[in-house]
C-alpha cells in the first residue's frame, strides 16, 4: 500500500492567501501569541494558530471578499465586529474569535442563510462535503426562526409557480449549476476572474434578487464564455456547482495525488476515489506547477480510461489485411519476440527499432530505449519529440549547455515583459495561461509573435502591447530584426554579456546582426510585420524590466526550428534575461512527458542525460549495468526508419503510446513505410490509426493504472500514482519487460522505483532522484544531484551549464515550401482547448461538445475571392495531398494564411503537410504548407478510402473459446 | 459564444456610442445610459458589443446592467409611471394608490399594458417626501398624487 500514501501536506483552507511580506507581526488570538508576516489577515493568522474562524465566502485561493459576515471577530480597542478575512493583522493586536457577541452574530447570520436554503441535506449531492453544512454545525445552529415569505428554492409556492426559482442548468457536460442551493458567496465568480481569468460568471441583479449568472441573461453555462476549467466548481462551498460524477456516484472515500497526463504543464491532481472508481479529479493546491488550478482536460476529460473503445486483450495477425485475433498475453509476446528475432536473423541487427512515448512515464521510456539498445542491439530509438521539441533540445543545448527550459512556472509571477512566440497558451497550456494572464492583469506587458490573433492578443482584461502577425515561416527574420534593433540602438546588457558570455563572440554576432539586411525595415517585406511595430516591441523587451520568452511548436516545427530557438537564446542573453526569477527561455512542452522522454535517452544518438552514444565512457556506464554492448553508431530517426522501410532494409517497429500515422507529417509516406514492414507492434489504449498497419496490438494502461514519474516543461519530476489496477492486465513498463524477457533479457523489475534508481545511478542530472525523495518533496526539478540536492528551479543562476553562453549567428533562410500560383495560401496548424493532440483521448470524452470536427479558418478576403461561405465544405490541397473539411470565416488569421487543428483522424490535416523539416533535427515543418482552398461537396475520395481501410483494418475476430 | 448576435445596424450604433466614451475613465455606465437613451432599453444583442469595446465579458456587462433597476432589458410602454414606495409615501397612502393603479392598468409592478401605453414601476424615494405620495411620469415628478391625478395621467396616455 506504499503507493497510496499521499505526501503529508496539510489541506486546511487557511481562508485567505499567504502574505509574501518579510516583516513579521505578533498578535494575540484567543490568548495565544501568533507571529505571521505583515499583511496576513486575522482569519489566516487564526488558522496558523490552529483556530478556525467560521467562514463561507473566504477560501485561501481567492482574495478576501468580506461578504458572508460569518467570520466576524472582536478586536480589543476597535469598535464593532470586523470581518477577520478583510482585516489585516497589526502588532500587538488582541483578537477574540469566539466571544459571546460574535457567536450570537454568527448564529443569526447562519439562520438567515438557511432561511433561503433547502433543508434536503440527506439527498443533497454535497452531503458530507458541504461548507454550509459544516458552518451550520460550527456555529451551533439549532433552529431557524424565519420562514421566508419569498425564497429561491421552492419550485412552487402557495400553489403557484415560484417566479424566483431558477431551474438547474445542466448544459455543461461535466458539472451542473443549481441556483436553488446558491448562497451567493461569489466564490465562483471570483474564481473565474482571479484564478482562471475568463470572467464568464457574474452576479446579476442586486439585493435579494442577486443570482450567479453564466454570461448574459439568456446564456447558460455552455453558451457563455465558460471554458469549463472547474475553478468555480472547486470554489463552490455548497452543491450549487457540482461535478455530475459526484451527483451520480456519491462523495469520494479516499484520494491519491497524481499528475495529469495531458499537456506539458504537468498539473498535480487529487484523484478522488470510491473503490476503484474515479469520482472526480481535483487540482491539488500544493501542486507546484498548477498551484491548485486545472483545465477542462485534466479536470474532467478522464473518461477515455473506461471508454468502450479501449482494447483490453492482446491481438495479433499475420498480415494487415486480416482481422485481428485476440490471444493471451503469453501468445502475443511469444509471437512478437519470434517475429522480431526472425527479422533480425534475416535482415540484420539494425533492421528493427522502436518509438518511445512522450505520453508514458520516464521509467517506461527508459525501459523502451534500454530494450532497443540492450536487447535489440541497435540505436534505432526515437520519440515524438522528434516532431515537436527536438529543435529546443538542440538549440538550447548549443547556446546554454542544457536542453531544457530555464525557469519554473512560478517565475511568471515576477516577469515584467513577456514574449509569447509560436504558442497559444490559452488553448495548449491553459493552466500556465491563467497564471500568465493573472500577471498581465497586474501590469506586465505582452508581445505576441504569431500569424494568428490568438486569445492572448486581446481578451477580457488583457491586451498585448504588440501583436506581430508574421507570415508563417519567417520567425528567424522577425527575431533577427528585434535583435538588430536592440544591438544597433545599444539596448543590450553589456555587463551581463561581459560577465556571462564570450564578449568577442558577441562582437562577431553584433557585427552580423547589425547588417542592414536584418533591420525591421528590410525584413518587413518578408515577414509582413511593420517595421515600427518591431522597433517598439524590441525597445519594450530590452528596457521593460524582467523579460521572459515563452514559446511553443510554432517556433520548432519549421525548417529553421533550431535556428529560431538559438535566436531566442540570443535575445535572452543579450538583454540579460537569464538566471533569476521572472526571466528566461521557456519552451511550452506539448505532451505530459516530452521533456522526460528526451531526458531518458529516446533519441537515436543520445543515451539518458543527453550524452552521445559515440562516447565510450558513457556507453561503458550502461554496458556494465546492462551487460550489453551498445552500438556506438547513432540509429535511425523516425523519418529515416520510414524511408528505410520503403527501401526494404527496416522491417520491424515497436511503437509505444504513439500514433505516428496521424501525428507525423506526410501521412501517405508514413503509411507506405508502415505497410512495408513485416512486424509493426502498437502498444496503445485504442486501435489508433497506426494500428491499422500493425501486426501486434498490445493493450496499454492509462496514467491512472500505473506508478511512475512524468517530467513537465519546467523539468519538474512529478509522481504518477496508481489508483486502480490496469484494466488490460499490465502497466506499460511490465509489457516492455515481458517483451524484453521473451527476447532473452532477464529483467527483474518489480516496481518502477527500481527503474528510477537505475536512472539515478547512470544519469548525473538525476543522481539524487528517488521515489523516497519524491514522497518527501512532492516533486523535484532536475538537475538534482550532489551539487543541487534539492533540485534546480532556476537554471544558469551564476553561470551557464556549458560555461559561457554562446551567441550563434542566425541567418534567415526561407523555407523551400513556397506559395505560388497553384498553392497561393499558407496553411499553419495548431490546437484547441478542449481537444488534445491527435484526440485519441479527448475525442472519447464529452469534450466533443466544444469541438466535434476540425475546421479551416479562412480570412474573409480569401473566402470571398473563392466564393466560400461560413460552414461550407472546402477542399484543402497541397503539393502532397488533399483533404476536405468545413471552413469558418474569421479575421483571426491574416489574409493569405489559413489555419486548422489536427485532432480528428477523418480530416487528417497531415495528408497536406510536407516532408520538409528542421535542418538540424528533422523536426517536421508542420507550421508552413503552401495550399489552395476551394469550395467542395464533402469528403475527398482519399478520405472515404481511408475510412473504409480503417474500418477494414479494425475488424476483430471473436476470441476462440 | 453569446446566442444573440447583433444585427449590423445595432452593432454599429452601439459601437459608435462606445467609441464616444472610449477615453473616459469607467465608461460602462455612461455607455449603458446612452444606449438606453437611444433604444429605450438595452437590447441583449448590445451587450457583447459593449463587452468587446471595453475588453470585458458579456457576463460583466450583464452584471452591471442588471444591478441597476433603471436599465431595462425590454422596451417600456410609451409612458413610464413610477410610484414611490418609500416610507413617507407609504404613510400617505402610496400602497392604496399603487393597488388602484395596478387594478386600473391590469398589470403588476414592472408590467406594461397590453397596448403598450403605460409601464408601471415602483421607485424608492423621489426626494419629494413633503408632497407625498409622489410619482414620476417619464422623468417628471408629480406630488400629492391621488386617484384622480393618476387617472388623468393614464387618460392622457390613451387609456
Amino acid at each position: 500500500m506504499k503507493d497510496f500514501i499521499i505526501p503529508n501536506w496539510d489541506e486546511t483552507d487557511m481562508g485567505t492567501p499567504a502574505s509574501k511580506a518579510t516583516e513579521q507581526v505578533t498578535l494575540t488570538i484567543d490568548g495565544f501569541p501568533v507571529t505571521v508576516p505583515a499583511g496576513t489577515s486575522v482569519m489566516r493568522a487564526s488558522a496558523e494558530a490552529g483556530i478556525q474562524v467560521p467562514k463561507l465566502c473566504a477560501t485561501d485561493s481567492l482574495e478576501a471578499f468580506g461578504s458572508c459576515r460569518l467570520c466576524v471577530v472582536e478586536i480589543e480597542g476597535r469598535r464593532g465586529t470586523p470581518a477577520s478575512c478583510t482585516t489585516p493583522v497589526a502588532e500587538g493586536m488582541v483578537v477574540h474569535t469566539h466571544s459571546p457577541k460574535v457567536k450570537k452574530i454568527r448564529k443569526g447570520v447562519m439562520e438567515l442563510y438557511i432561511s433561503d436554503h433547502p433543508l434536503d441535506c440527506l439527498t443533497c449531492s454535497a452531503n458530507g462535503d458541504c461548507e454550509l453544512q459544516d458552518m451550520a454545525g460550527a456555529v451551533g445552529l439549532r433552529d431557524v426562526r424565519y420562514e421566508g415569505v419569498e425564497n429561491h428554492f421552492e419550485v412552487r409556492q402557495n400553489g403557484e409557480a415560484n417566479a424566483r426559482y431558477i431551474p438547474k442548468d445542466d448544459s455543461n457536460p461535466y458539472f451542473s449549476y443549481d441556483p436553488a442551493k446558491c448562497i451567493v458567496c461569489s466564490r465562483c465568480v471570483r474564481a473565474c476572474e482571479e484564478t482562471q481569468g475568463t470572467f464568464a460568471l457574474t452576479i446579476e441583479g442586486s439585493g435579494f434578487d442577486s443570482r450567479v449568472s453564466f454570461g448574459a441573461k439568456s446564456d447558460n453555462a455552455l453558451a457563455s464564455d465558460c471554458v469549463s476549467c472547474g475553478a468555480c466548481v472547486a470554489a463552490c462551498p455548497t452543491a450549487t456547482l457540482q461535478e455530475k460524477s459526484v451527483i451520480e456516484i456519491g462523495t469520494p472515500e479516499r484520494s491519491v495525488i497524481t499528475t495529469c497526463a495531458y499537456c506539458g504543464v504537468g498539473c498535480s491532481f487529487k484523484a478522488e476515489m470510491r473503490g476503484d472508481e474515479v469520482v472526480r479529479m481535483t487540482p491539488w493546491k500544493h501542486g507546484k506547477a498548477n498551484r491548485g488550478h486545472s483545465c477542462v482536460k485534466g479536470r474532467f476529460a478522464y473518461g477515455y480510461a473506461s471508454h468502450n473503445d479501449r482494447i483490453l486483450n492482446p491481438m495479433i495477425r499475420d498480415t494487415i489485411d486480416q482481422p485481428w485475433r485476440e490471444v493471451s498475453w503469453d501468445e502475443a509476446i511469444a509471437f512478437t519476440a519470434t517475429k522480431l528475432r526472425g527479422i533480425q536473423e534475416q535482415h540484420g541487427v539494425r533492421s528493427i527499432g522502436g518509438i518511445t512515448s512522450s505520453r508514458c512515464t520516464n521509467e517506461e521510456t527508459y525501459l523502451v530505449q534500454k530494450l532497443i539498445r540492450a536487447v535489440f542491439g541497435n540505436n534505432n530509438t526515437d520519440t515524438c519529440a522528434r516532431v515537436c521539441h527536438s529543435p529546443t533540445g538542440y538549440g538550447l543545448g548549443k547556446a546554454f549547455g542544457t536542453s531544457a527550459g530555464t525557469q519554473d512556472f512560478d517565475s511568471v509571477e515576477h516577469t515584467d515583459v513577456v514574449i509569447v512566440i509560436g504558442a497559444n497558451p490559452t488553448d495548449g497550456h491553459p493552466v500556465f495561461a491563467s497564471r500568465l494572464k493573472k500577471r498581465l492583469r497586474a501590469g506586465a506587458k505582452l508581445i505576441v509573435i504569431d500569424p494568428r490573433r490568438i486569445d492572448l492578443v486581446r481578451s477580457a482584461h488583457i491586451e498585448a502591447a504588440h501583436h506581430l502577425p508574421l507570415r508563417p515561416g519567417t520567425n528567424v527574420a522577425v527575431l533577427s530584426s528585434i535583435s538588430h534593433v536592440i544591438v544597433t540602438e545599444g539596448l543590450y546588457d553589456e555587463a551581463f554579456i561581459r560577465e556571462r558570455c564570450d564578449w568577442d563572440e558577441f562582437a562577431d554576432y553584433a557585427a552580423f546582426i547589425s547588417d542592414a539586411r536584418h533591420s525591421p525595415e528590410a525584413t518587413a517585406l518578408l515577414t509582413g510585420v511593420p517595421a515600427d511595430a518591431i522597433r517598439e516591441a524590441a525597445r519594450l523587451f530590452a528596457t521593460g524590466g524582467n523579460g521572459a520568452i515563452y514559446y511553443g511548436l510554432g517556433v520548432t516545427e519549421h525548417s529553421q526550428g533550431s535556428t529560431t530557438v538559438m535566436a531566442i537564446a540570443n535575445l535572452a542573453m543579450m538583454t540579460g534575461n537569464l538566471g533569476r526569477p521572472g526571466v528566461g527561455v521557456n519552451p511550452l512542452r506539448g505532451q505530459n512527458n516530452v521533456q522526460g522522454a528526451c531526458d531518458m535517452g529516446s533519441f537515436p544518438h543520445e543515451l539518458p542525460g543527453y550524452r552521445h552514444v559515440s562516447d565510450p565512457a558513457v556507453r561503458d556506464v550502461f554496458d556494465k549495468l546492462w551487460g550489453s554492448k551498445i552500438d556506438p553508431e547513432p540509429g535511425l530517426r523516425i523519418p529515416n526508419m520510414l524511408d528505410a522501410a520503403v527501401d526494404g532494409t527496416f522491417k520491424g517497429l515497436y511503437v509505444q503510446g504513439e500514433d505516428i500515422l496521424q501525428s507525423d507529417p506526410d501521412t501517405k509516406h508514413v503509411s507506405a513505410g508502415l505497410a512495408a514492414m513485416d512486424c509493426v507492434i502498437v502498444q496503445d489504449l485504442f486501435l489508433n490509426e497506426t494500428a491499422n498497419y500493425a501486426h501486434v496490438f498490445l493493450p496499454g494502461s492509462t496514467f491512472l493504472e500505473k506508478d511512475g514519474t512524468f517530467t513537465n516543461a519546467e523539468r519538474r519530476i512529478n509522481r504518477v500514482r496508481k489508483v486502480m489496477q490496469p484494466r488490460n492486465g499490465y502497466a506499460d513498463w511490465e509489457i516492455t519487460q515481458l517483451l524484453a524477457n521473451a527476447m532473452g533479457a532477464g529483467w527483474t523489475y518489480t516496481h518502477p522505483s527500481q527503474v528510477m534508481d537505475e536512472i539515478a545511478a547512470t544519469t548525473p542530472s538525476f543522481a539524487n532522484v528517488s521515489y523516497e525523495l519524491l514522497e518527501e518533496r512532492g516533486s523535484v526539478q532536475w538537475p538534482c544531484n550532489e551539487a543541487a540536492p534539492d533540485g534546480t528551479p532556476l537554471m544558469h543562476i551564476d553561470g551557464f551549464a556549458r560555461g559561457r553562453g554562446r551567441f550563434i549567428v542566425t541567418e534567415y533562410i526561407a523555407t523551400e515550401e513556397k506559395t505560388g500560383p497553384r498553392f497561393p495560401l499558407l496553411l499553419t496548424t495548431g490546437r484547441i482547448l478542449s481537444q488534445y493532440n491527435v484526440g485519441a483521448q479527448t475525442r472519447r470524452t464529452e469534450n466533443v461538445v466544444w469541438h466535434d470536427q476540425d475546421v479551416l479558418e479562412v480570412h474573409p478576403q480569401d473566402a470571398e475571392v473563392r466564393g466560400i461561405k461560413d460552414g461550407q465544405w472546402v477542399r484543402l490541397a497541397s503539393r502532397t495531398g488533399e483533404t476536405s473539411l468545413r471552413a469558418t470565416i474569421t479575421d483571426r488569421v491574416s489574409p493569405g494564411v489559413v489555419y486548422t487543428t489536427f485532432h480528428h483522424p477523418d480530416t487528417q490535416a497531415n495528408v497536406i503537410t510536407t516532408d520538409f523539416s528542421d535542418w538540424a533535427t528533422n523536426c517536421p515543418e508542420y507550421k508552413v504548407t503552401a495550399v489552395q482552398v476551394a469550395a467542395s461537396n464533402g469528403p475527398t475520395e482519399w478520405q472515404e478510402d481511408y475510412a473504409a481501410h480503417a474500418a477494414q483494418s479494425r475488424r476483430i475476430l471473436p476470441a476462440a473459446e | 459564444m453569446p446566442k444573440t448576435t447583433a444585427t449590423a445596424d445595432l452593432a454599429d450604433q452601439v459601437a459608435e456610442i462606445c467609441a464616444r466614451h472610449a477615453m473616459a475613465e469607467g465608461p460602462m455606465l455612461p455607455i449603458l445610459h446612452d444606449i438606453q437613451a437611444d433604444f429605450g432599453y438595452i437590447p441583449e444583442a448590445a451587450i457583447p458589443v459593449v463587452a468587446k469595446a471595453l475588453n470585458q465579458t458579456a457576463a460583466e456587462v450583464h452584471g452591471v446592467m442588471s444591478f441597476y433597476h433603471d436599465f431595462r432589458s425590454a422596451p417600456a410602454g410609451r409612458r413610464t409611471v413610477k410610484i414611490c414606495r418609500a416610507e413617507a409615501c407609504q404613510a400617505m397612502g402610496a400602497n392604496d394608490l399603487a393597488d388602484t393603479a395596478k387594478a386600473r392598468l391590469g398589470v403588476d409592478w414592472h408590467g406594461t399594458t397590453k397596448g403598450g401605453e403605460v409601464t408601471l414601476e415602483p421607485v424608492y424615494c423621489l426626494g419629494l417626501c413633503a408632497c407625498a405620495p409622489a410619482a414620476m411620469v417619464d422623468g417628471q415628478v408629480i406630488g400629492r398624487v391621488d386617484d384622480a391625478r393618476l387617472e388623468a395621467v393614464f387618460a392622457e396616455a390613451g387609456l
